[in-house]
């Protein structure tokens, strides 16, 4: 069983290395949109509008990060992996690939929003934490976004339709949480309160998508 | 679905709940004076909204279970009959707010509606919004059905901390914040007193069952005209 699922997040791995366009076109997406924001924003912008910047940028690199990775793959070779693997296996390879995909991309993007755009934050250990925190739900979210959306054979603007509903409420959470990181006080226990609030969200999203896949996934 | 009883004692509510609603003595407070009378209107459009997007759940449930095409109608109806009822909530909102909060001191309505409650709920709009996106990008039936149903559960459930929790745990202006006078939204015993409940609950129930009765006629309608999948579903 574990096998399978490591074989599974190997060949998408090695997929990315073999075609290391879409790679870097999603830095390079990252890249563009932050040089964007520095052009266009003052030089230090208040930490309450790079927060909210910081959060919808995650949003949009996610949407078009983990887009594909449904997409991608053709009917024929869907049949295949189909033949050899079990759904639950299929997702969850594809829930660990693009976790740890979101996860490089955020802590990039965190990178250059310091570069271009100062920082507010206070705490960096925190806010690093929560920079994890929060590219692991987006991420889990829009995976099996991804999967309704390429059975719908559309592109990536359903997977933002049907996403962002969805992913409000965890990111409304995650800006809340960020104000910590930002030196602001919270009320005891708030932090971890929200905190806990968020990784029973993912939790809830993994095991939704361990039950739900299997329909999604037979033709 | 054809039996009478039910249709007959949700008209009686309504119209008790009209009568003494506007009729009976309410409690004059500070700010909200008679306004409270919206509650009998305002707070049981959202009670309708929740239970309809509960049943449209549960009978997404049971397609994916057995793959009744019946069950993707049902599903898809309430869905419809729940929106319509969180867009009456909404008005019903939006009349009270222009009493109640919005005062005389100059601030923007944008800021005052900034409330999480409102958001929840905005939010559940959204999603089934989404929802019906999504059916719409299907031709094939079967395949809509089932991956509609899909997304219908996932919604649903990721709906219920965005309703259900995160209100719970912020302030708000609304009723039911923390730190406010009461911990629940139109449940909490301190909220109203006996003559109000007296009509709250019934209009409760009465307006529930009035969705129940305008998606059940949608659903007969769209069992009507498409009679003919059925019928090729029953060849096969």
């Amino acid at each position: 069983m574990n096998k399978k699922v490591i074989a599974l997040l190997f060949k998408d791995v090695l997929l990315e290395f073999r075609q290391k366009h879409s790679f870097y076109g999603i830095l390079l997406y990252i890249a563009s949109t932050v040089f964007v924001l520095y052009l266009s924003m003052p030089d230090t912008p208040e930490s309450s509008v790079w927060n909210s910047l910081f959060w919808v940028i995650q949003l949009f690199v996610c949407v078009n990060a983990v887009a594909k990775s449904f997409l991608q793959e053709s009917k024929g070779r869907m049949l295949y992996f189909y033949s050899i693997a079990s759904p639950i296996q299929f997702i969850a390879a594809k829930l660990i690939f693009n976790v740890l995909l979101m996860l490089i991309m955020s802590l990039i993007s965190l990178g250059l929003f310091y570069t271009f755009l100062g920082s507010p934050v206070v705490d960096f250990q925190l806010f690093i934490g929560i920079t994890i925190l929060g590219g692991t739900g987006i991420s889990l979210v829009f995976s099996l976004m991804s999967a309704i959306a390429a059975k719908a054979q559309q592109n990536a603007a359903l997977i933002a339709i049907l996403g962002f509903p969805v992913i409000l409420p965890q990111l409304l959470i995650l800006i809340k949480l960020s104000k910590s990181a930002f030196g602001e006080v919270f009320r005891d226990g708030a932090v971890l309160q929200l905190a806990g609030l968020n990784i029973l969200m993912d939790l809830l999203v993994i095991v939704l998508s361990v039950i739900l896949f299997p329909y999604l996934w037979k033709d | 679905m054809n039996k009478i009883w039910w249709k007959i004692l949700s008209f009686i509510l309504l119209v008790y709940t009209i009568v003494c609603g506007f009729l009976l003595e309410v409690p004059r407070l500070d700010i909200l004076n008679e306004t409270i009378r919206n509650l009998y209107f305002h707070v049981c459009m959202w009670f309708g909204m929740m239970i309809l997007f509960i049943i449209s759940f549960i009978y997404s449930v049971k397609y994916l279970r057995g793959f009744n095409y019946r069950n993707d109608i049902f599903a898809r109806h309430f869905a419809a009959v729940g929106c319509l009822f969180g867009i009456l909530g909404y008005l019903t909102g939006i009349i009270w707010v222009k009493v109640t909060w919005v005062t005389d001191q100059g601030q923007s309505l944008g800021s005052v509606l900034k409330e999480p409650k409102l958001i929840g709920a905005a939010i559940a709009l959204l999603i089934y919004g989404a929802y019906f996106v999504l059916r719409g990008s299907f031709t094939d039936i079967d395949k809509r059905a089932r991956i509609s149903a899909v997304y219908n559960i996932f919604a649903f459930a990721m709906l219920f901390p965005s309703i259900w929790i995160i209100p719970r745990l912020v302030g708000s202006l609304h009723p039911g914040a923390p730190g406010s006078d009461s911990g629940n939204p139109a449940l909490d015993k301190n909220d109203m007193d006996s003559t109000m409940r007296m009509v709250f609950y019934p209009a409760v129930i009465g307006w529930t069952l009035l969705g129940v009765w305008i998606a059940t006629l949608k659903i007969r309608l769209s069992i009507i005209s498409e009679k003919n999948i059925f019928e090729i579903k029953k060849m096969n």
